[in-house]
């Protein structure tokens, strides 16, 4: 039972996580029907902005209350303007080529990333500052820390701000004309451009906070951490149904507790035939039934609403 | 004026093309002095492995610049050593494109790989090719056992390592319940089996064998269900940048059991992914400490000045190099058909060991040494003779 527990709570830190990840594609989805598999980099680039300032910061005497928010605010901008910058280089002078034409550039930009964050902040692994005291709770013999009670009160907190700012804000608004008809949006006065930049903009700032969540989590930040995490996001928000914003979060939770419950069980129920090395197959098994018998995903709408 | 600026161009462009063309033939001179000499490396440079590929490379490109500083004779004539290096990403499937490139690029012979996964696949193209193959760090039992005569490694193997450390754990930790976590790859899976044979063999018993993979970040589900069956020694078969998160996950889910690994963990890189969880962690390394090595000291002050902290392998590269430099020289020729019976039968005093081959290309004698994290960095706990553990 106690292992159950944990479990539970091991699926839920790494789902709220992965449901912060796959907002930022989902929204990119919703608007332009793009898949932005750069996005995954952008969470690596705010991690590693996050580290540098706060180890530069700390260097310089910085008291770690003071310097944790500056180095957040500062990473969160810096992957804002790169959010701005890949769309406005990437993916906008190509909004009107065919739809395959953006996704390569998409992986196009998220190679020329991974390479760059190479060349500045090298091969080695960067190890997070511990802070605070990250102390243990643990209550009916399942473990959790501080860290990943904030981590998962922040995503929880992030994911509602950002339904109010979609479904009760002139901002929200134009963003959900847009996705339903862009050239009536813009008859109607919408400047689809700064919308469809915003959103960008809005997607990166949570890929550097979600970037912030994993350094802290797993007390590391490396060039290479975004690729994984972005893949398994884009599943998250396949599984909820790309383009649907409580899909994303949906699916963000349900893979983090399919994997870990996966991992732990699996082994077991199938009297050890099954290791926890299928705990990758597992999730992607559950991914492959989902979109069998709803194609659009969890909570996706039915694919006749877009293109 | 203008015709007197055309003059000058004119002339100009002259003396251009008369040095240009002196250039030329004092190049063409020296490349009729000078033999080249090609060879190939190949190591991850970029992925979750990319510290140690680096390592690898500034090992060997180190043992190829001095070289070429000495100044070496090869059957009469002056040497010049190329490095050709080469990303194979860890992955089975590059490595075998990579090998095929470095064939083609008609080099001497081959500094690599650097993973068991890669060099596996790899090895069957350089025998095809004629082209010797050192191994720095390949440690899998069946990277020497398929037979190609071309295929050499610098570092004791899984069996021998796996024996040392699942001995230690069992008879010297006395661990009595071990539970095993490995990464699948042809290192981390062949390591963990050898392990687990030496821990029974020696009375401890197998509670648990889960796996992950080389990418992983995340092993709070499988240190969950390892938990439950209340292990008092974890061993994990894989890299550190598996292993250093993995110690820290298992101090933070309040797992309260030793954690040990292989050569693959035994990294500063390790303790700084740890953090204060690296504390008390075991990992084993074939070869003895490198400052006990006569040259060994000189050796890393050298290499530290120039690229930094020495990851894990850049030692045994860096001697891989100089081992086959050796064995041409004692040949008279850097064609590979004529100097691999000499690498065969060498006998070279390296930083890492002195370095002779058996029959199957592995080292010959050599020592194992298990090594603790202790205050932040690992201390030499104990060295094992690798004979005594290979005649298992």
């Amino acid at each position: 039972m106690e292992i159950l527990l944990q479990q539970i709570i091991n699926g839920l830190v790494q789902g709220s996580i992965y449901a912060l990840v796959a907002l930022g594609y989902t929204m990119v989805y919703g608007i332009l029907g793009l898949i932005n598999f750069a996005h995954g980099e952008v969470v690596m680039v705010g991690a590693m902005l996050v580290l540098s300032s706060l180890t530069a910061m700390l260097g310089w005497g910085v008291p770690p209350v003071l310097a944790l928010p500056i180095s957040v605010m500062l990473a969160i901008t810096g992957c804002m303007a790169l959010g701005y910058g890949i769309e406005r280089i990437a993916y906008r002078p190509l909004r009107h080529a065919p739809r395959l034409a953006p996704l390569i550039t998409a992986i196009g930009v998220s190679i020329v990333l991974q390479n760059l964050a190479m060349m500045i902040w090298g091969r080695d692994y960067h190890s997070f500052p511990q802070l605070f005291a990250n102390t243990t709770h643990s209550f009916g013999g399942a473990v959790i820390n501080d860290i990943q009670i904030i981590i998962f009160v922040m995503a929880v907190a992030i994911m509602a701000g950002l339904m109010v700012v979609v479904h009760h804000t002139r901002l929200g608004r134009a963003m959900r004309a847009i996705a339903e008809n862009q050239h009536a949006a813009q008859l109607m006065g919408v400047d689809v451009n700064r919308v469809i930049s915003i959103t960008f903009m809005l997607g990166s700032a949570m890929a550097a906070v979600a970037g912030l969540m994993v350094s802290a989590n797993y007390g590391l930040a490396h060039y290479y951490m975004g690729f994984l995490l972005g893949l398994k996001a884009f599943t998250a928000a396949v599984l909820g149904g790309i383009g649907n914003l409580r899909g994303a979060m949906l699916g963000g939770l349900l893979l983090g507790l399919i994997e870990s419950l996966g991992a732990g069980y699996i082994g077991d129920l199938s009297g050890g035939f099954f290791g926890s090395n299928y705990q990758d197959v597992f999730a992607f098994l559950v991914l492959i039934a989902v979109l069998v018998f709803r194609p659009s995903g969890l909570l996706g709408e039915r694919l006749a609403e877009r293109a | 004026m203008i015709s007197h600026f055309a003059r000058s161009l004119s002339l100009a462009a002259a003396t251009l093309m008369l040095l240009g063309c002196g250039k030329s033939a004092t190049t063409e001179q020296n490349a009729s002095a000078d033999l080249v000499v090609r060879i190939g490396a190949s190591a991850p440079l970029t992925g979750p492995q990319a510290h140690l590929g680096k390592d690898n490379e500034n090992g060997a490109r180190m043992a190829i610049d001095d070289a070429n500083a000495r100044g070496i004779d090869i059957g009469g004539r002056k040497v010049h050593f190329e490095l050709i290096s080469e990303d194979d990403q860890a992955d089975p499937k590059s490595a075998t494109i990579v090998a095929q490139k470095l064939a083609d690029d008609k080099v001497s012979g081959v500094i690599g790989h650097m993973n068991s996964g890669t060099s596996i696949p790899a090895e069957k193209i350089y025998s095809d090719n004629g082209i010797p193959q050192i191994s720095p760090s390949a440690t899998a039992v069946a990277y020497t056992a398929q037979g190609f005569k071309t295929a050499f490694r610098v570092m004791a193997n899984d069996a021998q390592q796996g024996h040392v450390l699942g001995e230690y754990a069992a008879k010297n930790l006395g661990a009595k319940n071990i539970a095993v976590i490995d990464d699948r790859t042809a290192y981390g899976q062949g390591l963990a089996d050898e392990f687990i044979k030496a821990a029974q063999a020696n009375g401890a018993q197998i509670v648990a064998h889960e796996y992950t993979n080389d990418k992983a970040m995340d092993f709070t589900a499988v240190l969950t269900a390892v938990k439950s069956k209340k292990p008092d020694l974890l061993f994990y078969g894989g890299m550190d940048a598996q292993g250093g998160p993995m110690a820290k996950q298992l101090k933070a889910l309040q797992l309260d059991a030793k954690f040990m690994t292989g050569d693959g963990s035994k990294t500063p890189e390790f303790i700084k992914l740890a953090g204060a969880a690296a504390e008390g962690a075991y990992a084993s390394l074939p070869g003895v400490p490198l400052d006990k090595m006569p040259g060994g000291k000189a050796f890393s002050g050298r290499f530290v000045a120039k690229y930094g902290p020495i990851q894990l392998y850049a030692p045994y590269c860096y001697d891989a190099v100089n081992v086959m430099i050796a064995a041409m020289q004692k040949a008279g020729s850097a064609d590979p058909e004529k100097y691999l019976a000499a690498l065969a039968n060498i006998s070279y005093d390296g930083v890492t060991a002195r370095i002779q081959f058996d029959a199957k290309g592995d080292l010959k004698g050599g020592a194992i040494t298990v090594y603790q994290v202790q205050h932040g960095t690992w201390q030499p706990l104990y060295t094992m003779a690798a004979n005594s553990a290979a005649a298992h």
